[in-house]
């Protein structure tokens, strides 16, 4: 059996991952810039990011989840910088950031 | 423990000031103080690889690609921002005593789960693991870098005249 120390720091870790990971969720709903987004998109990948760490930690296998991290991380930026390209792209079209304004883009 | 609950409190906190702050830089910057703050989460946990991916990778690259987002749309964020700070707090109050109510419904509930942990696995460090046991994730990522080296260069590419 893991030491009981290991469940009491996941548990603690717990208590503020899953408010972080509402903090981006609601980032992504009440922000109108599409900056914000991607903002409100990245505070939720810390969460999970946290998650999967001390998920490892605690069960013993924190070299899978350095693994799994470094994996997701990668995705983060390919993600981050892709989605970046295209606020540019809808800022050119458009000239504002505003979700709003970005009707056009329908169909 | 007492240092984990406080770097715990700071994320979240830094995390909360990224969301509701007025300004694009300022929230990039709390982002920025997040990503740091999760590094040394990372190694006090003993996941020294992922914290030097995490330092490197999301507190710089990712700030660098915010950064020159935002000057790059500096005209709409100027005119966003200003019409944003008039508003701002009006649409983000809430969120303080939501984090508040999320993390005591969490702790009330955490008490009482009845979780049982796996045994230890055979110890293995983090390098053998990506390099030996996880090779499939690496040609994954390579294959993913490469999508997103074609998508920005599409979403960059001249328009032929």
């Amino acid at each position: 059996m893991p030491p009981m120390d290991a469940l009491v720091v996941m548990k603690t870790y717990w208590i503020f991952i899953v408010p972080l990971a509402v903090a981006g969720i609601y980032c992504l709903v009440a922000t109108r810039n599409f900056i914000r987004v991607l903002i409100g998109l990245e505070i939720m990948t810390k969460a999970v990011t946290l998650l999967i760490v001390v998920s490892g930690y605690a069960s013993g296998r924190l070299a899978l989840a350095q693994a799994l991290v470094v994996t997701l991380i990668v995705v983060e930026v390919v993600v981050i910088s892709v989605a970046a390209g295209i606020v540019q792209g809808i800022f050119h079209l458009n000239d504002s950031l505003d979700i709003r304004k970005s009707r056009n883009m329908k169909g | 423990m007492t240092l984990t609950i406080v770097v715990l409190a700071l994320t979240l906190l830094a995390a909360t000031w990224a969301v509701m702050t007025g300004g694009l830089i300022r929230a990039v910057l709390g982002l920025a103080a997040t990503s740091i703050l999760l590094t040394i989460l990372m190694f006090m946990l003993g996941a020294g690889l992922a914290a030097v991916f995490e330092l490197s990778v999301c507190a710089g690259l990712i700030t660098v690609v915010f950064i020159s987002s935002i000057s790059m749309t500096q005209i709409a964020a100027k005119s966003d921002s200003a019409k944003w700070a008039r508003g701002h707090l009006r649409h983000y109050w809430p969120l303080p005593l939501i984090l508040v109510a999320t993390g005591a419904i969490v702790a009330f509930f955490c008490l009482k789960l009845p979780i049982e942990l796996p045994p230890p696995a055979e110890s293995v460090d983090a390098k053998g693991m990506l390099w030996e046991s996880r090779q499939t994730d690496l040609l994954g990522q390579a294959l993913a870098l490469f999508a997103g080296v074609f998508g920005v260069i599409v979403l960059f590419k001249e328009k032929e005249k």
